[in-house]
Protein backbone atom coordinates (compact mmCIF):
# COMPACT_ATOMS: atom_id res chain seq x y z
CA UNK A 1 0.00 0.00 0.00
CA UNK A 2 1.31 3.09 -1.51
CA UNK A 3 -0.27 5.61 1.52
CA UNK A 4 2.41 4.23 3.65
CA UNK A 5 5.43 4.95 1.80
CA UNK A 6 3.42 8.62 1.74
CA UNK A 7 2.66 9.09 5.20
CA UNK A 8 6.38 8.05 5.83
CA UNK A 9 6.90 11.08 3.40
CA UNK A 10 5.13 13.09 5.32
CA UNK A 11 6.61 12.44 8.62
CA UNK A 12 9.53 12.98 7.53
CA UNK A 13 9.19 16.14 5.97
CA UNK A 14 7.40 17.76 8.79
CA UNK A 15 9.99 16.14 11.32
CA UNK A 16 12.44 17.99 9.11
CA UNK A 17 10.25 21.45 9.44
CA UNK A 18 10.06 20.89 12.90
CA UNK A 19 13.95 20.20 13.28
CA UNK A 20 14.12 23.35 11.62
CA UNK A 21 12.19 25.68 13.59
CA UNK A 22 13.92 24.02 16.76
CA UNK A 23 10.29 22.79 17.59
CA UNK A 24 10.13 20.13 20.44
CA UNK A 25 7.05 18.29 19.31
CA UNK A 26 4.49 18.35 16.78
CA UNK A 27 0.86 18.41 17.93
CA UNK A 28 -1.01 19.31 14.45
CA UNK A 29 -0.64 18.97 11.03
CA UNK A 30 -2.81 20.51 8.30
CA UNK A 31 -2.64 19.13 4.49
CA UNK A 32 -4.34 19.39 1.25
CA UNK A 33 -5.06 16.61 -0.56
CA UNK A 34 -5.88 17.03 -4.08
CA UNK A 35 -9.02 14.79 -5.17
CA UNK A 36 -6.90 13.44 -8.05
CA UNK A 37 -3.71 13.43 -6.66
CA UNK A 38 -3.82 9.63 -6.16
CA UNK A 39 -3.89 9.31 -2.00
CA UNK A 40 -6.60 7.82 -0.76
CA UNK A 41 -7.83 9.90 2.78
CA UNK A 42 -9.23 6.97 4.39
CA UNK A 43 -5.92 4.73 4.07
CA UNK A 44 -4.11 7.82 4.91
CA UNK A 45 -5.32 8.13 7.97
CA UNK A 46 -4.86 4.68 8.81
CA UNK A 47 -1.01 4.77 7.76
CA UNK A 48 0.07 8.15 9.05
CA UNK A 49 -0.20 6.94 12.75
CA UNK A 50 1.79 4.07 12.00
CA UNK A 51 4.15 6.05 10.04
CA UNK A 52 4.49 8.65 13.41
CA UNK A 53 4.99 5.99 16.20
CA UNK A 54 8.13 6.96 18.22
CA UNK A 55 8.65 10.13 16.13
CA UNK A 56 8.14 14.00 17.05
CA UNK A 57 5.23 14.05 15.46
CA UNK A 58 3.40 11.06 16.99
CA UNK A 59 0.87 12.66 18.81
CA UNK A 60 0.46 15.53 15.80
CA UNK A 61 -3.53 15.32 15.45
CA UNK A 62 -3.85 15.58 10.77
CA UNK A 63 -6.29 17.49 9.39
CA UNK A 64 -6.78 16.47 5.79
CA UNK A 65 -8.80 19.39 3.94
CA UNK A 66 -9.64 17.90 0.65
CA UNK A 67 -8.97 19.93 -2.75
CA UNK A 68 -11.48 19.41 -5.32
CA UNK A 69 -10.69 18.80 -9.08
CA UNK A 70 -11.08 22.20 -11.04
CA UNK A 71 -11.14 22.95 -14.42
CA UNK A 72 -10.00 25.33 -16.68
CA UNK A 73 -13.16 25.43 -19.82
CA UNK A 74 -11.51 26.24 -23.26
CA UNK A 75 -15.34 26.96 -24.47
CA UNK A 76 -16.54 29.93 -21.87
CA UNK A 77 -13.20 30.42 -20.12
CA UNK A 78 -14.30 29.60 -16.63
CA UNK A 79 -12.78 27.46 -13.71
CA UNK A 80 -15.16 25.13 -11.99
CA UNK A 81 -15.16 21.90 -9.48
CA UNK A 82 -16.87 19.02 -11.57
CA UNK A 83 -18.44 16.09 -10.12
CA UNK A 84 -16.01 13.05 -10.51
CA UNK A 85 -15.99 11.31 -12.34
CA UNK A 86 -17.49 13.91 -14.92
CA UNK A 87 -14.64 15.49 -16.48
CA UNK A 88 -16.86 18.78 -17.66
CA UNK A 89 -17.13 22.61 -16.91
CA UNK A 90 -19.98 22.93 -14.36
CA UNK A 91 -20.83 26.37 -15.89
CA UNK A 92 -21.30 25.54 -19.48
CA UNK A 93 -21.17 21.46 -19.42
CA UNK A 94 -17.88 21.44 -21.98
CA UNK A 95 -15.72 18.69 -21.94
CA UNK A 96 -13.15 20.89 -23.77
CA UNK A 97 -11.45 21.55 -20.24
CA UNK A 98 -8.00 20.96 -18.67
CA UNK A 99 -7.15 20.33 -15.45
CA UNK A 100 -5.97 22.75 -13.22
CA UNK A 101 -6.60 21.82 -9.95
CA UNK A 102 -6.73 18.82 -7.21
CA UNK A 103 -3.43 17.25 -8.65
CA UNK A 104 -1.38 17.85 -5.54
CA UNK A 105 -0.89 16.73 -2.36
CA UNK A 106 0.72 19.22 0.13
CA UNK A 107 1.89 20.61 3.62
CA UNK A 108 -0.28 23.84 4.52
CA UNK A 109 1.01 24.11 7.73
CA UNK A 110 2.59 22.74 11.33
CA UNK A 111 1.42 23.45 14.63
CA UNK A 112 4.88 23.65 16.98
CA UNK A 113 5.35 23.21 20.61
CA UNK A 114 8.20 25.00 21.79
CA UNK A 115 9.52 25.68 25.25
CA UNK A 116 9.23 29.42 25.94
CA UNK B 1 7.40 16.78 38.46
CA UNK B 2 10.39 17.86 35.72
CA UNK B 3 7.93 17.28 33.12
CA UNK B 4 4.97 19.56 34.70
CA UNK B 5 7.30 22.33 34.79
CA UNK B 6 8.36 22.14 31.38
CA UNK B 7 4.54 21.69 30.40
CA UNK B 8 4.18 25.47 31.85
CA UNK B 9 6.83 27.04 29.82
CA UNK B 10 5.66 25.70 26.76
CA UNK B 11 3.85 27.17 23.54
CA UNK B 12 2.39 26.10 20.50
CA UNK B 13 2.78 28.43 17.63
CA UNK B 14 1.65 27.53 13.69
CA UNK B 15 3.82 27.73 11.15
CA UNK B 16 2.69 28.12 6.96
CA UNK B 17 4.73 25.26 5.17
CA UNK B 18 3.62 25.12 1.53
CA UNK B 19 5.61 22.38 0.26
CA UNK B 20 4.46 19.22 -1.32
CA UNK B 21 4.46 15.96 0.76
CA UNK B 22 6.18 14.21 -1.95
CA UNK B 23 8.89 16.92 -2.21
CA UNK B 24 11.64 14.18 -2.80
CA UNK B 25 10.32 12.55 -5.19
CA UNK B 26 8.81 15.74 -7.43
CA UNK B 27 12.61 16.98 -6.85
CA UNK B 28 14.27 14.03 -8.52
CA UNK B 29 10.73 13.66 -10.99
CA UNK B 30 12.79 17.44 -12.21
CA UNK B 31 16.12 15.97 -12.46
CA UNK B 32 15.09 13.40 -14.56
CA UNK B 33 13.04 15.43 -16.82
CA UNK B 34 15.79 17.95 -17.63
CA UNK B 35 17.93 15.51 -17.93
CA UNK B 36 15.32 13.59 -20.64
CA UNK B 37 14.78 17.18 -22.36
CA UNK B 38 18.53 18.14 -22.67
CA UNK B 39 18.67 14.93 -24.72
CA UNK B 40 15.95 15.72 -26.27
CA UNK B 41 14.18 12.18 -25.33
CA UNK B 42 10.30 11.69 -24.67
CA UNK B 43 9.35 9.68 -21.70
CA UNK B 44 6.17 7.62 -21.48
CA UNK B 45 5.04 6.00 -18.09
CA UNK B 46 3.00 2.87 -19.03
CA UNK B 47 0.00 2.35 -16.16
CA UNK B 48 -2.15 -0.68 -16.19
CA UNK B 49 -3.73 -3.50 -13.61
CA UNK B 50 -1.45 -6.66 -13.51
CA UNK B 51 -1.35 -8.29 -16.59
CA UNK B 52 -2.93 -5.81 -18.98
CA UNK B 53 -0.37 -6.16 -21.63
CA UNK B 54 2.28 -3.65 -20.57
CA UNK B 55 5.30 -6.04 -21.22
CA UNK B 56 3.50 -7.69 -24.64
CA UNK B 57 2.74 -4.37 -25.97
CA UNK B 58 6.29 -3.16 -25.51
CA UNK B 59 7.71 -6.52 -27.42
CA UNK B 60 5.67 -5.76 -30.13
CA UNK B 61 6.83 -2.38 -30.30
CA UNK B 62 10.12 -2.14 -29.54
CA UNK B 63 10.95 -4.41 -32.66
CA UNK B 64 8.26 -2.15 -35.26
CA UNK B 65 10.18 1.05 -33.83
CA UNK B 66 13.86 -0.69 -35.05
CA UNK B 67 11.88 -1.87 -38.28
CA UNK B 68 11.42 2.56 -38.46
CA UNK B 69 15.04 3.05 -37.19
CA UNK B 70 14.03 4.71 -34.18
CA UNK B 71 16.00 4.49 -31.11
CA UNK B 72 14.30 3.30 -28.19
CA UNK B 73 15.15 2.40 -24.63
CA UNK B 74 12.94 0.67 -21.49
CA UNK B 75 12.99 1.09 -17.38
CA UNK B 76 11.05 -1.92 -16.49
CA UNK B 77 9.53 -1.99 -12.89
CA UNK B 78 8.64 -5.47 -11.41
CA UNK B 79 8.22 -6.17 -7.42
CA UNK B 80 10.05 -9.09 -7.98
CA UNK B 81 11.52 -11.81 -10.70
CA UNK B 82 13.02 -9.72 -13.83
CA UNK B 83 10.68 -11.77 -16.11
CA UNK B 84 10.04 -9.01 -17.54
CA UNK B 85 13.10 -7.07 -18.73
CA UNK B 86 14.07 -10.62 -19.89
CA UNK B 87 11.44 -10.72 -22.25
CA UNK B 88 12.32 -7.21 -23.57
CA UNK B 89 16.16 -7.85 -24.02
CA UNK B 90 17.56 -8.59 -27.66
CA UNK B 91 14.59 -6.09 -29.47
CA UNK B 92 16.81 -3.60 -30.36
CA UNK B 93 16.77 -1.11 -27.22
CA UNK B 94 18.22 -1.11 -24.08
CA UNK B 95 16.73 -2.43 -20.59
CA UNK B 96 16.95 -1.94 -16.98
CA UNK B 97 14.65 -3.53 -14.63
CA UNK B 98 14.17 -1.89 -11.25
CA UNK B 99 13.48 -4.45 -8.67
CA UNK B 100 10.64 -2.72 -6.34
CA UNK B 101 10.45 -5.12 -4.24
CA UNK B 102 8.00 -4.50 -1.48
CA UNK B 103 6.97 -1.10 -3.13
CA UNK B 104 3.68 -1.16 -5.64
CA UNK B 105 5.28 1.52 -7.60
CA UNK B 106 8.08 3.18 -9.37
CA UNK B 107 9.51 6.41 -8.02
CA UNK B 108 11.70 9.26 -9.02
CA UNK B 109 15.02 8.24 -7.26
CA UNK B 110 14.91 5.02 -8.59
CA UNK B 111 14.48 5.54 -12.09
CA UNK B 112 17.04 8.31 -11.69
CA UNK B 113 19.32 6.23 -10.28
CA UNK B 114 19.29 3.61 -13.94
CA UNK B 115 18.13 6.55 -16.24
CA UNK B 116 22.23 7.67 -17.44
CA UNK B 117 23.02 3.90 -17.70
CA UNK B 118 19.56 3.01 -20.36
CA UNK B 119 19.67 5.71 -22.58
CA UNK B 120 22.63 7.74 -24.91
CA UNK B 121 22.55 10.46 -27.32
CA UNK B 122 20.69 8.35 -29.97
CA UNK B 123 17.83 7.72 -27.93
CA UNK B 124 14.60 9.14 -28.93
CA UNK B 125 11.97 7.72 -26.88
CA UNK B 126 12.19 5.89 -23.04
CA UNK B 127 9.12 3.68 -22.23
CA UNK B 128 9.30 3.60 -18.41
CA UNK B 129 7.02 0.31 -17.36
CA UNK B 130 5.46 0.63 -14.15
CA UNK B 131 4.53 -1.74 -11.65
CA UNK B 132 1.14 -3.44 -12.39
CA UNK B 133 -1.12 -1.53 -10.27
CA UNK B 134 -3.94 0.95 -11.42
CA UNK B 135 -4.04 2.86 -8.36
CA UNK B 136 -0.26 3.90 -6.49
CA UNK B 137 1.58 4.97 -9.92
CA UNK B 138 -0.96 8.01 -10.18
CA UNK B 139 0.61 9.50 -7.48
CA UNK B 140 4.18 9.35 -8.24
CA UNK B 141 5.71 11.62 -11.01
CA UNK B 142 8.31 9.87 -12.84
CA UNK B 143 9.80 12.90 -15.17
CA UNK B 144 8.07 11.50 -17.70
CA UNK B 145 6.23 13.88 -20.72
CA UNK B 146 3.29 11.71 -20.04
CA UNK B 147 1.22 8.97 -18.69
CA UNK B 148 0.07 5.76 -20.55
CA UNK B 149 -2.55 3.83 -19.32
CA UNK B 150 -3.30 0.14 -20.65
CA UNK B 151 -6.72 -1.20 -19.63
CA UNK B 152 -7.22 -4.77 -21.17
CA UNK B 153 -11.07 -5.68 -22.68
CA UNK B 154 -11.17 -8.90 -19.98
CA UNK B 155 -11.03 -5.91 -17.38
CA UNK B 156 -14.46 -4.90 -17.98
CA UNK B 157 -15.39 -1.17 -19.77
CA UNK B 158 -16.20 0.21 -16.34
CA UNK B 159 -12.63 0.73 -14.80
CA UNK B 160 -12.04 4.48 -16.53
CA UNK B 161 -14.95 5.20 -13.66
CA UNK B 162 -14.04 2.80 -11.01
CA UNK B 163 -10.54 4.91 -10.90
CA UNK B 164 -10.58 7.74 -12.31
CA UNK B 165 -7.52 9.61 -11.03
CA UNK B 166 -5.27 7.32 -13.34
CA UNK B 167 -7.41 7.54 -16.28
CA UNK B 168 -7.85 11.18 -15.72
CA UNK B 169 -4.47 12.01 -15.49
CA UNK B 170 -3.32 9.92 -18.73
CA UNK B 171 -2.63 11.65 -21.74
CA UNK B 172 -3.12 8.23 -23.94
CA UNK B 173 -5.23 5.29 -23.21
CA UNK B 174 -4.46 1.73 -24.85
CA UNK B 175 -7.55 -0.66 -24.92
CA UNK B 176 -5.53 -3.85 -25.33
CA UNK B 177 -6.44 -7.23 -25.96
CA UNK B 178 -9.05 -6.03 -28.25
CA UNK B 179 -8.54 -9.89 -30.58
CA UNK B 180 -10.48 -11.15 -27.02
CA UNK B 181 -13.95 -9.03 -27.40
CA UNK B 182 -15.45 -12.04 -29.77
CA UNK B 183 -15.28 -14.13 -26.85
CA UNK B 184 -15.95 -12.03 -23.82
CA UNK B 185 -18.92 -9.54 -22.71
CA UNK B 186 -17.20 -6.37 -23.77
CA UNK B 187 -19.88 -3.14 -24.37
CA UNK B 188 -16.90 -0.92 -26.69
CA UNK B 189 -19.26 1.65 -26.74
CA UNK B 190 -19.65 2.00 -23.04
CA UNK B 191 -16.04 1.91 -22.42
CA UNK B 192 -15.11 4.27 -24.79
CA UNK B 193 -17.67 6.54 -23.17
CA UNK B 194 -16.38 6.08 -19.53
CA UNK B 195 -13.35 7.01 -21.07
CA UNK B 196 -14.82 10.56 -22.74
CA UNK B 197 -16.24 10.87 -19.47
CA UNK B 198 -13.41 10.76 -17.31
CA UNK B 199 -10.96 12.09 -19.45
CA UNK B 200 -12.29 14.30 -22.70
CA UNK B 201 -9.38 14.97 -24.26
CA UNK B 202 -7.45 11.41 -23.84
CA UNK B 203 -5.63 9.92 -27.20
CA UNK B 204 -7.23 6.62 -27.59
CA UNK B 205 -5.46 3.60 -29.41
CA UNK B 206 -7.48 0.22 -29.82
CA UNK B 207 -4.80 -2.86 -30.00
CA UNK B 208 -4.37 -6.20 -30.03
CA UNK B 209 -0.86 -7.09 -29.64
CA UNK B 210 -1.68 -10.89 -30.92
CA UNK B 211 -3.11 -10.01 -34.59
CA UNK B 212 -1.41 -6.17 -34.61
CA UNK B 213 -4.62 -4.64 -34.76
CA UNK B 214 -4.28 -0.98 -34.24
CA UNK B 215 -0.41 -0.86 -34.05
CA UNK B 216 -0.09 0.79 -37.30
CA UNK B 217 -1.62 4.29 -35.65
CA UNK B 218 -0.01 3.53 -32.72
CA UNK B 219 3.55 3.21 -34.01
CA UNK B 220 2.89 6.33 -36.22
CA UNK B 221 1.64 8.01 -32.98
CA UNK B 222 5.06 7.40 -31.55
CA UNK B 223 7.04 8.02 -34.35
CA UNK B 224 5.70 11.33 -34.96
CA UNK B 225 6.98 11.99 -31.30
CA UNK B 226 10.23 11.97 -31.33
CA UNK B 227 9.63 13.75 -34.92
CA UNK B 228 8.19 17.10 -33.39
CA UNK B 229 10.67 16.72 -30.63
CA UNK B 230 13.56 16.95 -33.65
CA UNK B 231 11.80 20.53 -35.33
N1 LIG C 1 -5.15 -12.41 -26.39
C1 LIG C 1 -4.24 -11.49 -26.06
N2 LIG C 1 -3.47 -11.69 -24.98
C2 LIG C 1 -2.56 -10.74 -24.65
C3 LIG C 1 -2.42 -9.55 -25.42
N3 LIG C 1 -1.46 -8.80 -24.83
C4 LIG C 1 -1.02 -9.50 -23.77
N4 LIG C 1 -1.68 -10.67 -23.65
C5 LIG C 1 -1.48 -11.70 -22.63
O1 LIG C 1 -1.77 -11.17 -21.35
C6 LIG C 1 -0.89 -11.73 -20.38
C7 LIG C 1 -0.22 -10.62 -19.59
O2 LIG C 1 0.56 -9.84 -20.47
P1 LIG C 1 1.82 -8.99 -19.99
O3 LIG C 1 2.33 -8.28 -21.20
O4 LIG C 1 2.77 -9.83 -19.23
O5 LIG C 1 1.12 -7.96 -19.02
P2 LIG C 1 1.81 -6.84 -18.06
O6 LIG C 1 0.89 -5.70 -18.02
O7 LIG C 1 3.19 -6.58 -18.51
O8 LIG C 1 1.83 -7.62 -16.67
P3 LIG C 1 2.59 -7.16 -15.30
O9 LIG C 1 3.92 -6.59 -15.69
O10 LIG C 1 2.70 -8.43 -14.52
O11 LIG C 1 1.69 -6.16 -14.66
C8 LIG C 1 0.09 -12.60 -21.14
O12 LIG C 1 -0.33 -13.94 -21.03
C9 LIG C 1 -0.03 -12.11 -22.56
O13 LIG C 1 0.26 -13.10 -23.50
C10 LIG C 1 -3.26 -9.37 -26.55
O14 LIG C 1 -3.22 -8.37 -27.27
N5 LIG C 1 -4.16 -10.37 -26.82
MG1 LIG D 1 4.96 -6.59 -17.39
ZN1 LIG E 1 -17.47 26.16 -19.80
Amino acid sequence: MHELSIALALVDEVEQISARERARNVCGISVSLGELCGVEREALEFCFPLAAEGTCVERAKLIINEVKTEVLCAECGRRSNPEMPCMICAGCGSSNVEITGGCDFIISSVELEQDE
Amino acid sequence: MNDLHAKDNIVTRSVKVETSVLRRNDQAALANRQLLTERGIVALNLISSPGSGKTTLLEVTLVRMRERGKRCAVIVGDQQTDLDAQRLYGKGAPVRQIETVSSCHLDAQRVGDVLPEVIDDQTELLFIENVGNLICPAAFNLGEDFKVVLLSVTEGEDKPIKYPVVFSRAKVVLITKCDLIPHIEFDRDKCLRYLRQVNPGAVIFELSAKTGTGFEQWIGYLAELGRQDER
